[in-house]
């Protein structure tokens, strides 16, 4: 079948229902040489309509609402006049992994400089146009001034496009008065296409001649296919074909977890010969896999010492003459991702070449992938992205997406494949789980003069090399070792933890239940020493100050890939969350209202959250309100930081109340949202209030940080209701909810 | 062969009877505003209308639409100017928008019956419909700012 790239996308067009698909316009008038193009992400072209790439993928955080508009506040383009093109994967961009709440933090002043060459580059035009100096004039409103004169965007494209790119280091940033669009509340671009149904997400796109493909994979991780019997499937009308899929060798990663596919002209008949499908299973290693006493294992294991991740003074000789101690084990299960759109991609493979649209969060990661199990060279490969229907990290894996690439060169038709929900819930790679136990030591006044916490899960790390027994010390600055605490003695230790579960990142990953463990035990603290919590955390936080290496005793801090210079561990603005989310709940007029306080930095944020809990009519635990305040220094689009933490209230809430993905013979138990349930529209609270600080600061990220505090925080607040102390999620469990 | 209407439009399918409404809309006629989520009817955003009434397409059979009149988000108002697709997008309700067409529906279905809804009702009515990104606060707001606006 040979087919050539043009063919590729004009078949993608014509075969589309009339809507919207996200890719709509390429940066095609760069190469015909027409209008300006000073790098891969700008383009003005000479009728003055301005196209912004927008390189990261849109799943609900908003970042095509907010990073074009970032760069064309700097441009000073009508919002009006701007389209946002959707890029494919492509190193040319740099980096693309939409994960570790990074979009913004890591490319703000990089991105603005690519905007502000464009426009240096036009006012260069314009000036020597009226033969006047550069710097006495003005790019805004789609045009360059000089005074009441004005010469728009699209009459310079041309002339610009003609002149040298300047270098980053000589092109100056607006100051942030200039900034007519962003730091504020900005429009959703892409809200009409979503309410109408017109917004292409990864199951939404067909070619001609596509079959769909569910597949049955083992149903332990490793496991494999004996044999099977296509006959039945193949019976079922609409059924085309049945093929096996490769045997993932080694360990994990992002390979396709094997098994069987069954492709048919429509989904309801794959799923019905899937069904149908005679498949014998040999479930490997992974089949003694009991999540239950696995537990057990990992309580065993964090009462042994571990190895030191960070050490300040001596703990085990200030536990040894403290006035008292206090002790306390915590349990996180293994947590589901569950986007509300479960895997899908679409795929199509001729000419040694294969080309896939996926709600991959990264594009580049995939084209590795497709590449490594086609056996193709990357450059042979090419990554479109749609609209992602939720992804929380689980779609920053490839597997789903070059299961449809296998799948397309096999079949030779192009292939959409389609996971179910229970596929999703079944195979997912799965948040770690986790057991910790903290142990503080008081003196005779109360003040706590030691810490220790032992935390052991097997990390990602086990995900990409099998041999891994249990965390690193690098794994530990997901709010163990980067905990600020004003404390003489503190020492956290890493136990072991093998992994019979694919492990992967799930929004805010470890930090999910290291802040659960010590903000429960902080406020277990505040109790033993009656005190009160809010006064007793910040006494534990200590004063306001930047956080040292030294202080923390450990050797250095990836910090999130940032320097520390730029973004320290910062005590004052931790304090300040926690003052500003404690006014707005008025904690100091709480009366019998039962609050639970928590705050966290992750993500280079600080996030403090108070949550308000009441019995319900049926005397179970509900949420009723919610105060959550962020600092994530400065902020581009105001409102999707606010709609992030009003959704990591509920993400949070869900994780403490339901989740919980258990194993049996190393199959997981849960399949669908009966048994891996969220929180409901009737259980969210009433009120959700954020207050986002201002600030000029340098950016940090907003998707994860919000999730942390909340869990620790409902814990605490179930304490202040019933005396309850929960130290182990779900709260299904403890029959609370 | 089953005859339905769909948006308004006279349709003939060629299918079993037996497949779920969902996949007729999504893979026979391209409607894919409809979205698969569980394919139980736990989440709710495979909602459509069935002669005005909310449905659960993943669950309902093409054949229980035959003779009958189905709207689909692409077919509650001609140009998004629905009085709910105007408050989600005036509230910025959706994240990542997946679940919207099915809260979307279920609400203008509640609007038709309640013009005014109390709390109770918003809840009780949008309760099988999931959101993981969490919007519910701002769905409650925007279906009160429909109820306003088309009250007006």
């Amino acid at each position: 079948m040979a087919i050539t790239r043009r063919e590729f996308v004009g078949g993608l067009l014509i075969s589309l229902a009339a809507g919207r698909v996200l890719a709509r316009t390429r940066l095609a008038q760069a190469s015909s040489g027409a209008g300006l193009t000073p790098n891969v992400f700008v383009h003005v072209a000479p009728d003055g309509a301005v196209t912004i790439v927008c390189h990261r993928s849109e799943m609900g955080q908003g970042v095509r609402s907010t990073l074009p508009a970032l760069l064309a506040d700097e441009l000073g383009a009508d919002p009006q006049r701007v389209r946002i093109d959707q890029a494919d994967g492509d190193k040319k961009y740099g980096d693309q992994n939409t994960d570790g709440s990074s979009s913004i933090r890591n490319r703000y002043e990089e991105l603005r400089r690519v905007a502000a060459a464009a426009r240096a580059m036009l006012i260069a035009a314009a000036a020597k146009k009226w033969g006047v100096p550069a710097d006495s004039l003005q790019a805004r409103d789609h045009a360059v001034w000089n005074g009441k004169r004005s010469l728009g965007f699209g009459e310079l494209a041309d002339a610009a496009g003609k002149l040298p790119v300047p270098k980053p280091e000589e092109i100056k940033l607006r100051p942030r008065s200039e900034m007519k669009h962003v730091f504020r509340a900005l429009p959703l671009v892409d809200g009409p296409a979503i309410v109408n149904g017109a917004a292409k997400f990864g199951a939404d796109l067909r070619l001609e001649g596509m079959l769909v493909a569910v597949i049955a994979r083992p149903p332990v991780v490793g496991g494999k296919v004996v044999r099977f019997d296509p006959k039945r499937a193949l019976a079922v009308p609409g059924v085309k074909r049945v093929i096996q899929m490769p045997q993932p060798q080694g360990a994990v990663g992002f390979q396709p977890w094997g098994g069987v596919a069954v492709l048919a002209e429509n989904t309801w008949a794959a799923m019905r010969g899937r069904e149908a499908l005679q498949i014998e299973w040999d479930p490997g290693a992974n089949a003694s896999y009991d999540s239950d006493r696995y537990r057990g294992d990992l309580s065993a294991s964090v009462h042994k010492p571990g190895k030191p991740a960070r050490n300040v003074g001596d703990v085990e000789s200030a536990l040894a003459k403290a006035a008292r101690l206090v002790e306390a084990e915590y349990h996180v299960p293994h947590l589901a991702h569950v986007p509300m759109e479960p895997p899908a991609a679409l795929a199509r493979f001729g000419d040694g070449a294969c080309e896939v649209w996926a709600p991959t969060q990264n594009p580049q990661a995939a084209r590795t992938e497709i590449a490594r199990v086609l056996g193709i060279p990357e450059e042979k490969t090419t990554c479109h992205v749609t609209f992602l229907g939720g992804a929380f990290g689980r779609k920053s894996k490839a597997d789903f997406v070059s299961e449809a690439a296998f799948l397309a060169r096999e079949a030779r038709v192009p292939v959409r494949v389609q996971w179910t929900r229970e596929d999703d819930v079944r195979h997912d790679y799965y948040n770690a789980v986790n057991t910790q136990l903290l142990t503080a030591g008081l003196d005779s006044e109360g003040k706590v003069i030691a810490w220790r916490q032992r935390t052991a899960f097997p990390p990602i790390a086990t995900t990409f090399d099998a041999s891994v027994a249990g965390p690193r010390e690098g794994d530990l600055q997901q709010g163990v070792t980067d905990l600020p605490l004003a404390v003489p003695n503190v020492r956290a230790e890493t136990c072991d933890a093998p992994a019979h579960a694919r492990i992967g990142w799930l929004r805010s990953v470890y930090n999910i239940f290291h802040a659960f463990a010590a903000g429960s035990f902080i406020d277990e603290l505040a109790h033993a020493r009656k005190r009160d919590p809010r006064e007793s955390l910040l006494e534990v936080i200590g004063p306001p100050r930047i956080v040292t290496l030294a202080e923390l005793g450990i050797p250095q801090l990836r910090n999130y890939g940032a320097p520390l210079e730029k973004h320290p561990i910062d005590t004052a603005r931790l304090r300040t969350v926690i003052e500003r989310a404690t006014k707005m709940a008025n904690w100091d007029n709480r009366s019998t209202r039962a609050l639970g306080l928590a705050a966290h930095r992750s993500f280079l944020c600080y996030v403090a959250a108070v949550i308000s809990v009441v019995r319900d009519r049926a005397g179970k635990i509900a949420v009723d309100e919610a105060w959550v305040a962020a600092d994530a220094g400065t902020v581009v689009n105001v409102d999707r930081a606010r709609s992030q933490m009003e959704g990591a209230v509920l993400f949070g809430m869900s994780h403490a109340f339901y989740g919980g993905a258990t194993m049996k013979g190393g199959v997981t138990e849960q399949s669908n949202f009966h048994d891996y349930r969220l929180i409901r529209m009737s259980q969210a609270p009433r009120r959700i209030h954020v207050e986002i600080v201002e600030s000029e600061g340098p950016p940090c990220g907003i998707g994860e940080p919000g999730v942390p505090p909340i869990a620790p925080a409902i814990a605490n607040a179930i304490f202040a209701l019933t005396g309850q102390r929960i130290r182990e999620l779900p709260l299904m469990r403890a029959g609370v909810v | 062969m089953i005859r339905l209407q769909v948006n308004g439009a006279n349709r003939e399918l060629d299918v079993d009877p037996e497949m779920p409404l969902l996949w007729a809309l999504r893979d026979v006629l391209g409607l894919t505003g409809t979205k698969y989520g569980c394919g139980q009817a736990l989440c709710g955003a495979c909602t459509v209308h069935l002669d005005g009434e909310v449905v659960r397409s993943c669950v309902t059979p093409v054949g229980r639409a035959q003779g009958r009149s189905v709207i689909t988000i692409e077919g509650l108002s001609p140009d998004g100017s629905h009085p709910l697709q105007k408050a989600w997008c005036d509230l910025a309700v959706p994240q990542c928008g997946f679940c919207q067409a099915g809260q979307i529906m279920t609400a203008a279905a509640l609007l038709a019956k309640s013009p005014k809804p109390r709390d109770e009702e918003i809840d009780h009515s949008l309760a099988g419909n999931l959101c993981r990104c969490g919007t519910y606060g701002r769905i409650r707001a925007a279906i009160k700012r429909a109820a306003e606006v088309a009250g007006e």
